[in-house]
C-alpha cells in the first residue's frame, strides 16, 4: 500500500533541507515558499531519503484571494506519496518557477495550468496555450471567468 | 494484317464482318477492331468489377464480417451501386492542383492495363494479338502506371499525396528488376516471349519448373500493384489515401477500377506464365482460364486480409538485398539447365523440377540468413518477464 | 542536391490519430526532424462543468473523458468522492466494481491492440477480431447498467444496482472463451515477421525517462518499471486477488503491444477470482443522491487501462466540488512523444503514437 506521507512529515523533511522554507502544513499537504519551489523539488526528487521520482500531477486551485499550485508526488522506490503546495496571492501576473527541469512530466501539465488558470511558469520550454486556442481571452477555470457575450468570434474567423 | 495471326479472335471477327458486309477492307477492319475492343475491354473491366466485389466479400469473411449483401443477390451489384454513387459525387479539383495532370492521371493509370490486355490469350485461340515480344510489352505497359501515380501525387498539391507518389516510384523502380528477372527465367525456359508460345512450351506448368521465379513474380507483382504488404503508396493509416487523397467522384472511381483491373491482369499473367494458361482444361478453356485467374485473385485477397504493411526502407532493402540476388540465382540456374538439356525429355524435365525446388528450398532460407533486412531480433529472443506477486 | 524540410500536418482529421490529435511533423523526406503535438480539439471543459454539478451528476461527465474506458473513470471518481465523504462501499459493490473495471481494461486493451495493428497496416482483420470480442463485453455492461459506452455504473458508496441473474453465466462464458481468443489473435499476428521488424527497437523509452516524464500504465511497464497501482496502492478489493504484473524489457513498440495482451490475460484471472469470492449482500452503502462532504480535498489514483488516473477533488462543504482536476494518463503519456518520434520515419510515427494508446476524450477533457 502506498504510504501517504503527511504534510507535517513532508514539512519537517523540507525544513531540514532548507530552513524556513515551509509556510504551513496540514494533514494532507505542506505549503512551501514559491521562490524556493524549484530547489525543494530538486531536493525531493534527488535526495535518497525522499526519492519522489514520479510527479503524478500538477494542478492549481483558484481560492479567489489566492491560488494554490498543487504537486502530487510519488516515490516508486519507497512506494510513498505526498502533496506539495505553493500559495500564490493575487490574481494578475502570477508566476512560479517551472519544475520541468526536475521532472520532464511537468511539461504538458504546467501548460495546462497556464492555459486554464493563468499561472505562468518561468523556465518552461514551451509555455503556450494548449487546450484553448492561441488568442483566447481569459483563463476558463478561474472562478471569475465569464464567457464573452454572444456573438463573439474566434480570432481567425469562425 | 500481318502481325495478327490466323487464329486470333480478331482475324475471326474481321473475316466474318468482311464476309457479311462485303464492303471496303478498311471498313471491315475498323468495325471488326471496334467490336473486339468493345468485347475485350468491357469483359475485362467487368471482371475487374467482379473482383472488387469478390475481394470485399472474401476479406469480410476473413474478418468475421458478412460484407456487402444488400444490392442484388449476395450484394453482387454493390460495385454498380458504388459506381452510380461516384458518378453523382461532386468532382472536386483542389485549388493548388495542376489541373491538366490531375485530370489526366486516372486515364494514364487505366490505359496501360487495357493496352496490355491486347497480348493476353484468355482462352484457346482467343487473343487480340500474338506479338513476339509480348512479355516485354506487358512489363513496359505496367511501368506506365507508376508514371500515373507520380502524376496524381505531384499534381494534387498535397504533401501526403506527394509523399505517397514518391514512395510509389521508389518502390516500382526497385521491384521492376526482380520482376523482369523472373520473367527472363520464363523466357529462357520457353525460348520465346510470345504468350501463346509460352503456354505451348509448358508441358508441365512453369510453377513447378521455376518455383523461385513464381515466388519472385508474386512478390514483385504485389509491389507493382501496391497490394499489401507493399501498399505504402496509399497507406490509409499513414498517408490517408496517398496519391488518391484529393480525388473524388468518378476520377477516384477510375483509379479504383484501374487498380483492381491491374490485379486481374496480374492474375492473368500468372495464369499464363506459371499455370499453363487455359491448358489442362477439364472445363471450356475460357472458363478454366478464369478459374486460374480467380485463384490468383483469392490469394491476393488473402494476403491483403492477413499481412500488415512494411516500411518503405524495409521494402526497398528487401527488393535490392534479397529479391534481386534471389532472382539472379533463379535465372542462372534456369539458364544452365536449359543449356544442359535444350530439349528436355520427361525424365530430364522432372529432374529439372527436382533441382529447382531444391534450389528454392536452400536459397530462400540461406538468403535470409546472409542478408540483414533491418530486423533487430527474432520472436523467440524477446522474453517479457512477469513479476510474480501475491 | 538542395533539399528543405517540409512541415506535414497529421491530423486533426486523419484516420490514425485516434480522434482529433494533430501532429505537426517537420520532415526530411520520410524522416522526422521535429514533432509538435497540437491538442485541444475535443476540449469540453469537463473540469469547469463539474463545478456546477453535484457530486453524483459528475459521474456522467467522467464517462465522456476516456470513452473507451468509462468504468475505470467512474471508479476513479467515486473512489475519490468516497475518500472525501468517508463512505465505504460494501464488499459486493467493491467486487462488482473490480469486475467491471477489469472488463473495461480488457475492452480498452483490445481497442488499443486492434488499432495499433490497424496503424501497422493490417487491413482491419485484427481490429475486427478485437472489436468482435469487445462487443461481447459491452453486452455485459448493457446487462449491468443498460448502457454500453457511457455507463455511469458506479455510485458513491457502491454501484448503481446489483448484477442481474443472467449476468453471471454470460460473464463465465466470456471469461472462459477470452484466453482462446487471445491465442487466436496472437497466432494471427504476434510473431509476424513484418510486425516484428516494424515494432522491435522502434521508439524506445528507457524506464528512467519514462518515470521522469510521469508516464504510467502499460507504457511505463513496457519500459521495465514495475509500477502498478493495483499492487502498489490496492483500492477496492485488489488486495484480495492475485495476479502478475507483466513487464517489458526494452520499452519499444513491440513491448507496449505485447504488454497489453498479457494484461488482458491477467484481467481474466482477476475476474475469475472475483467471481469465486463474491458473496451476496448489499451493493451500495447509501442511496443518497446529494452529499455534503466536509471541507477538504482528496486524490485517489487508480490504475486505469491507460495509466494512473486520479481525480483531485476540492470540497468547500457544498453539494458540488469546488474544484475537480483530472490527472489524465493519456495526456501525460504524450509528454515524451517528441523524443519517441524524432529520427524515425513517418510510418513509425503513426505506429508509435498508436502504441501509447491515448484517448482524445481524456487528453482534452
Amino acid at each position: 500500500m502506498t504510504a501517504a506521507v503527511s504534510g507535517a512529515d513532508l514539512a519537517e523533511a523540507v525544513s531540514n533541507y532548507a530552513y524556513d522554507s515551509v509556510m504551513d502544513s496540514d494533514r494532507d499537504a505542506a505549503w512551501v515558499k514559491p521562490e524556493l519551489i524549484l530547489d525543494i523539488c530538486r531536493f525531493l526528487r534527488n535526495d535518497p531519503s525522499q526519492a519522489y521520482d514520479l510527479l503524478s500531477s500538477v494542478t492549481a486551485v483558484d481560492y479567489v484571494e489566492f491560488f494554490d499550485v498543487v504537486y502530487h508526488l510519488t516515490s516508486i522506490s519507497r512506494n510513498a506519496s505526498t502533496v506539495l503546495k505553493v500559495r500564490l496571492y493575487g490574481r494578475e501576473a502570477l508566476s512560479l518557477s517551472s519544475v520541468t527541469s526536475v521532472w520532464a512530466g511537468a511539461d504538458l501539465q504546467e501548460r495546462e495550468v497556464y492555459d486554464l488558470l493563468g499561472v505562468s511558469f518561468d523556465g518552461h520550454p514551451n509555455l503556450k496555450r494548449m487546450l484553448t486556442w492561441e488568442g483566447f481571452q481569459g483563463h476558463p477555470l478561474r472562478r471569475d471567468y465569464l464567457e464573452p457575450p454572444l456573438p463573439y468570434t474566434w480570432p481567425h474567423g469562425g | 494484317m500481318s502481325p495478327l495471326k490466323d487464329n486470333s479472335i480478331f482475324s475471326w471477327t474481321y473475316e466474318s464482318v468482311a464476309n457479311t458486309l462485303g464492303g471496303p477492307e478498311w471498313l471491315a477492319y475498323g468495325l471488326g477492331a471496334m467490336a473486339v475492343i468493345m468485347v475485350v475491354v468491357n469483359g475485362f473491366l467487368l471482371i475487374g468489377t467482379i473482383f472488387t466485389w469478390m475481394e470485399r466479400k472474401v476479406v469480410s469473411r476473413f474478418q468475421s464480417r458478412v460484407g456487402p449483401n444488400r444490392v442484388g443477390p449476395f450484394g453482387i451489384l454493390q460495385a454498380i451501386a458504388d459506381a452510380v454513387k461516384l458518378l453523382f459525387q461532386e468532382d472536386i479539383v483542389p485549388r493548388r492542383a495542376d489541373r491538366l495532370l490531375f485530370n489526366a492521371a486516372p486515364i494514364v493509370m487505366l490505359a496501360p492495363s487495357l493496352l496490355a490486355l491486347a497480348v493476353i490469350p484468355f482462352g484457346s485461340g482467343s487473343y487480340v494479338a500474338d506479338i513476339n515480344i509480348a512479355v516485354l510489352y506487358v512489363v513496359g505497359m505496367s511501368g506506365i502506371a507508376s508514371l500515373a501515380v507520380l502524376m496524381a501525387g505531384y499534381s494534387s498539391g498535397n504533401k501526403l499525396a506527394l509523399l505517397g507518389s514518391m514512395r510509389a516510384v521508389a518502390m516500382l523502380l526497385s521491384y521492376e528488376i526482380p520482376l523482369v528477372m523472373a520473367l527472363l527465367g520464363i523466357t529462357i525456359l520457353a525460348g520465346s516471349m510470345s504468350m501463346v508460345d509460352i503456354i505451348e512450351a509448358q508441358s508441365v506448368p512453369f510453377l513447378l519448373v521455376s518455383p523461385l521465379g513464381a515466388l519472385i513474380f508474386l512478390i514483385a507483382m504485389s509491389a507493382e500493384l501496391n497490394r499489401p504488404p507493399f501498399d505504402v503508396t496509399e497507406a490509409e493509416s499513414e498517408l490517408v489515401g496517398g496519391y488518391l487523397t484529393e480525388y473524388s467522384g468518378m476520377k477516384f472511381g477510375v483509379f479504383y477500377l484501374a487498380e483492381f483491373s491491374n490485379v486481374v491482369l496480374a492474375g492473368a499473367l500468372f495464369a499464363i506464365l506459371f499455370l499453363d494458361g487455359w491448358e489442362w482444361a477439364v472445363l471450356p478453356s475460357h472458363l478454366w482460364f478464369l478459374i486460374k485467374v480467380f485463384g490468383f485473385l483469392f490469394v491476393a485477397s488473402w494476403v491483403r486480409a492477413t499481412l500488415p504493411r512494411m516500411r518503405i526502407d524495409h521494402i526497398l532493402a528487401f527488393a535490392w538485398k534479397y529479391l534481386f540476388p534471389l532472382s539472379l540465382v533463379n535465372v542462372v540456374a534456369l539458364a544452365m539447365e536449359t543449356i544442359a538439356w535444350p530439349d528436355p525429355s520427361p525424365v530430364q524435365l522432372w529432374m529439372m523440377i527436382a533441382i529447382n525446388w531444391g534450389i528454392a528450398f536452400t536459397a530462400i532460407p540461406l538468403m535470409s540468413l546472409v542478408t540483414n533486412l533491418g530486423t533487430p531480433a527474432r520472436a523467440g529472443q524477446r522474453v517479457v518477464q512477469t513479476e510474480e506477486v501475491n | 542536391m538542395h533539399t528543405q524540410p517540409v512541415i506535414v500536418n497529421i491530423g486533426p482529421h486523419h484516420p490514425s490519430t485516434h480522434g482529433v490529435f494533430r501532429m505537426r511533423l517537420t520532415m526530411d523526406g520520410e524522416n522526422i526532424l521535429d514533432v509538435e503535438p497540437v491538442i485541444g480539439y475535443l476540449h469540453r471543459g469537463s473540469e469547469k462543468l463539474a463545478e456546477e454539478r453535484h457530486y453524483t451528476q459528475v459521474i456522467t461527465l467522467t464517462d465522456r473523458m476516456d470513452y473507451v474506458a468509462s468504468m475505470t473513470n467512474n471508479q476513479a471518481y467515486v473512489l475519490s468522492c468516497e475518500q472525501l465523504t468517508g463512505i465505504t462501499a460494501p464488499d459486493r459493490g467493491q467486487y462488482l466494481r473490480v469486475i467491471a473495471a477489469e472488463l473495461q481494461r480488457i475492452v480498452s486493451h483490445l481497442v488499443a491492440t486492434g488499432f495499433f495493428l490497424q496503424d501497422l497496416g493490417a487491413f482491419a482483420t485484427p481490429l475486427m477480431y478485437a472489436m468482435r470480442e469487445r462487443e461481447r463485453v459491452l453486452d455485459l455492461f448493457e446487462m449491468l447498467c443498460g448502457a454500453r459506452i457511457t455507463v455511469s455504473y458506479m455510485r458513491i458508496g457502491g454501484v448503481f444496482q446489483d448484477a442481474p441473474a443472467e449476468f453471471w453465466p454470460a460473464l463465465g462464458k466470456i471469461v472462459d472463451e477470452l484466453p482462446a481468443f487471445i491465442d487466436e489473435l496472437e497466432g494471427l499476428i504476434s510473431k509476424n515477421e513484418i510486425v516484428l521488424s516494424r515494432t522491435q527497437g522502434v521508439s524506445v523509452i528507457s524506464g528512467r525517462d519514462a518515470v521522469n516524464a510521469s508516464i504510467t500504465g502499460p507504457v511505463l511497464r513496457a519500459s521495465g518499471v514495475s509500477w502498478d497501482l493495483r499492487k502498489a496502492a490496492p483500492y477496492d478489493v485488489y488486495d484480495r486477488v492475485s495476479f502478475n504484473v507483466p513487464l517489458g524489457d526494452q520499452g519499444d513498440n513491440y513491448d507496449r503491444y505485447i504488454i497489453r495482451i498479457r494484461e488482458i490475460r491477467e484481467s481474466v484471472k482477476i475476474i475469475e477470482q472475483c467471481v469465486k469470492q463474491i458473496e451476496p449482500g448489499p451493493v451500495r452503502a447509501t442511496s443518497a443522491m446529494l452529499f455534503r462532504p466536509p471541507v477538504g480535498e482528496s486524490y485517489v489514483p487508480i490504475e486505469a487501462p491507460k495509466g494512473e488516473l486520479g481525480f483531485y477533488l476540492v470540497s468547500d462543504g457544498s453539494i458540488a466540488p469546488y474544484r475537480m482536476h483530472v490527472r489524465a494518463p493519456s495526456l501525460i503519456n504524450l509528454t515524451l512523444l517528441k523524443q519517441m518520434l524524432v529520427g524515425w520515419k513517418l510510418s513509425d510515427a503513426i505506429v508509435s503514437f498508436g502504441s501509447i494508446d491515448v484517448n482524445m476524450g481524456e487528453v482534452d477533457r
